[in-house]
């Protein structure tokens, strides 16, 4: 593997990454006011990913980060001919991120409203708009010769990046839901399984219908690759086992559900990382758009001693807040 | 006007992200301080005052992660040629400050926010520590990145692309610009965090008497004269070394139009701006401007003119000069408002010495509205360097109006600057009020309440 091939792979990984991390706080962020009830409930639905999301957010700063350096064409094609849709998920990122820290700040119904509204809305923006932003590079969109975005913000909106939009959320909230279900206990934890039992299924067939359209479009053949084929597995193995109540097994499956569907879409697009719609020859390929290979090196190096680092201690952050919450421990305490 | 506007798009929200950025790196640094304090004493008012002040910076950083995303989409948004022609080296220390830093940081803040009853107390104190450590490992790496663009080194011209390529990342890690602007940055964070400890501490023992916050008094004195009295030095050690690598900044800095040596420094002028070469200056101090440039009594500065006229000869036909106007305020901002600064905190050590700091009413109230400084000193820093640096994005290699993106519209620009405009407009009211409403609480219960001291203590929770 050259490093060129070594960095979309790190690339393609960090997306799943965040995906993957992200995309449960997502969930939860959606359904905390649906499987709450009370307000005792938002909170404990809230605090289950409370210490996690801030630093499962930082994925996706890595993610960007990395195409800059990496792969700088990428970086600047995607992020200047997304415009507008980018100005829209900046604002859902800074609504929903403010909405965690200042919710609690002040004792007002109208005021956790406010930000309760905004965290559901934020939630369901950002991996709708990330999902319209990541199927576009395979679907293709307008780009010219010197590799500039030639199409205006409607250009963006097509049906498929659309659909992996949807796609995405949906995964989302199976996703979320599981995870609340795993970990509450009592009647949020009843809910929150009872919500995954129904949204299941309905992902499922969300996630077969990506892959066949994902699939068609990459045009690599008529065998979908295996990744695509664990997609669809996981995510109806996830609606069995919340059957079973099992939801440690379901958050594992939702998991690998939302691991493979991101996945898919890197694997179809490589080499390429943006499709010119315009003309096969304009596509934009990790070799035309890459960094040299010294910088790819000296990052390579850094990457290799600092993300074990990072994995080892987010994985002792999970293991600290490993209790499960209920909503009883939010209610404010009885005199007497 | 397309430049015109991406230009202002930045420079507004990087000087708003820069209002939170020195807070954070600062009262994470003082936090962890109070908290070590209270770990070796085991004072109850130490831990009242780690929370306290704690809850203001998770405040704070909110805003601050949130403002920082938009300038890394910033890049790519409105700069996407800038990006193109330099993400080699550019794009590498922000890699590496996502991965190192920025993971750090918020993993462990999460850890020290809700860790408060699953940690050990030993092991908690170290989630703070390691906050501290981030925050400050992050402003490293993107000055490495800004002190780049200010004096490129450790790349060569690729053959076959024409971009500049890495080829010494030990030189990008040791550019003297970057060496001596990151330390100018850290003491300028903490002076700003120690001048906010000190602006809420004095607040507090004016309204309720001097039982609670005389510690963090004293504690915020005691980092903030010695910061910006090194700070100043470093500062003027960074200026030396800008006056090398970046002579119109410093000339225009003085509105020297003319070489001058020795060269003095006026402490206003009348007059002066960009067309006018002969500007009134008022109380010169001769020989200032010599050693601020050049660290020598003597030293010549070469003045705006000839520089021009060499850079016309280096470059091409251009125009080279960058703002005066906004060189020679920004500098007086700057070295203004840290000379306050220095008064302010020169005071407050007296009166602690002769144990009158607590009830001294002129003192209190001087200090809570002495807080506006820093940030005035923060933003005029960077006009200073970063105006000073037009009209190149990367000196000598780039020029800005080469850099913007050639695919964005002027309506997509207005567009996403009335968006900008509104989310940081509403994004600033609602931290300011948050910020005031918790600056002014009363301090929380502290352990020694409880009937057992060595129970754990309740997490902050959402």
């Amino acid at each position: 593997m050259t490093l060129v091939e070594f960095w979309f792979m790190l690339i393609a990984v960090v997306w799943t990454g965040f995906f993957v991390l992200e995309g449960f706080d997502f969930g939860v962020g959606m359904l905390h006011g649906v499987l709450g009830g009370d307000e005792a409930g938002r909170r404990a639905a809230i605090n289950t990913i409370g210490p996690l999301w801030d630093g499962n957010e930082v994925w996706l700063i890595v993610a960007g980060a990395a195409m800059f350096a990496a792969f700088p064409g990428w970086y600047a094609t995607m992020f200047s001919g997304l415009y507008l849709a980018l100005v829209l998920l900046l604002g859902a990122l800074m609504a929903r991120g403010i909405s965690f820290e200042y919710r609690g700040k002040h004792d007002s119904a109208a005021w956790r409203r406010t930000w309760d509204g905004l965290m559901t809305g934020g939630s369901l923006v950002v991996p709708l708009l990330i999902g319209v932003a990541l199927g576009d590079l395979l679907h293709g969109l307008p780009i010219d010769a010197s590799g500039e975005y030639t199409g205006s913000f409607w250009t963006l909106l097509q049906p498929y990046g659309l659909f992996t939009g949807i796609t995405l959320v949906a995964i989302c909230v199976t996703h979320g839901a599981t995870f609340i279900a795993l970990k509450t206990e009592g009647e949020i934890h009843e809910r929150a399984l009872a919500l995954a039992r129904r949204a299941a299924p309905v992902t499922g067939l969300v996630v077969l219908g990506f892959v066949v359209w994902t699939h068609a479009i990459a045009g690599k053949g008529f065998l979908p690759n295996p990744v695509e084929i664990a997609a669809v597995l996981a995510v109806f193995a996830a609606a069995w086992l919340t059957r079973e109540d099992r939801e440690g097994w379901a958050f594992t499956a939702t998991t690998i559900a939302m691991a493979a569907a991101t996945a898919s879409i890197f694997t179809e697009l490589y080499p390429r990382v943006m499709v010119s719609s315009t003309n096969p020859a304009f596509d934009l390929t990790i070799h035309n758009t890459a960094s040299g290979s010294y910088a790819l090196k000296v990052m390579t190096i850094v990457v290799a001693i600092f993300l074990p680092v990072v994995l080892a201690y987010t994985a002792w952050t999970y293991y600290v807040f490993r209790r499960r919450l209920t909503s009883g421990e939010f209610r404010p305490k009885q005199t007497g | 006007m397309t430049l015109d506007l991406a230009r202002w798009q930045f420079a507004l929200t990087s000087i708003n992200h820069f209002l939170f950025v020195p807070v954070t790196i600062g009262l994470a640094f003082l936090t962890a301080l109070l908290q070590t304090a209270w770990h070796r004493k085991g004072q109850p008012e130490y831990l009242r005052l780690t929370r306290f002040f704690g809850t203001l910076l998770v405040i704070n950083v909110a805003v601050g992660v949130v403002t920082g995303l938009v300038q890394e989409f910033e890049f790519g948004m409105n700069w996407s040629a800038y990006s193109r022609l330099v993400g080699d080296i550019f794009g590498a220390p922000l890699a590496m400050e996502g991965l190192i830093a920025f993971f750090l940081e918020s993993t462990f803040l999460g850890l020290w926010i809700f860790g408060w009853d699953r940690l050990s107390r030993r092991v908690h104190l170290l989630t703070i520590w390691a906050v501290a450590a981030g925050t400050m490992a992050s402003a490293a790496f993107i000055m490495a990145a800004n002190s780049w663009m200010q004096h490129p080194v450790g790349y060569t011209i690729s053959k076959t692309t024409g971009r500049p390529q890495l080829s010494d990342i030990w030189a990008v890690l040791t550019n003297p610009v970057f060496l001596w602007g990151y330390l100018h940055v850290l003491l300028a964070s903490l002076v700003t965090a120690a001048a906010v400890m000190l602006a809420v501490s004095a607040w507090q023992l004016r309204r309720r008497g001097p039982d609670s916050f005389g510690f963090s008094l004293r504690l915020s004195l005691a980092v903030l004269v010695p910061a910006i009295i090194l700070a100043m030095f470093v500062g003027s050690e960074l200026g030396v070394i800008e006056a090398r690598y970046q002579p119109m900044k410093i000339a225009a800095a003085e509105a020297q139009w003319k070489t001058c040596q020795p060269c003095s420094f006026s402490l206003f002028q009348i007059g002066g701006g960009n067309n006018d070469h002969t500007p009134t200056q008022i109380l010169e101090i001769p020989h200032l401007l010599s050693l601020l440039a050049t660290n020598s009594w003597n030293g010549k500065v070469i003045g705006l003119s000839p520089l021009q006229a060499q850079y016309q000869r280096k470059y091409g036909p251009g125009y080279y000069v960058p703002n005066v106007f906004i060189q020679y305020w920004a500098m007086r901002a700057m070295a203004y408002s840290a000379g306050l600064i220095v008064l302010l905190g020169l005071w407050g050590l007296w009166l602690i010495r002769r144990g009158k700091i607590v009830t001294s009413r002129l003192f209190l109230t001087a200090a809570v509205w002495a807080v506006i400084l820093p940030f005035v000193m923060n933003t005029a820093g960077w006009l200073l360097t970063e105006s000073g640096r037009q009209p190149w994005i990367v000196q000598g290699i780039q020029l800005t109006r080469a850099g913007v993106s050639p695919s964005v519209s002027f309506t997509e620009l207005v567009i996403s600057m009335v968006i900008f405009g509104l989310l940081y407009t509403g994004l600033g009211v609602v931290d300011a009020v948050l910020m005031l409403r918790y600056s002014r609480r009363e301090l929380g219960p502290g352990p020694a309440q409880a009937e057992d001291a060595d129970a754990p203590l309740p997490s902050m929770l959402y």
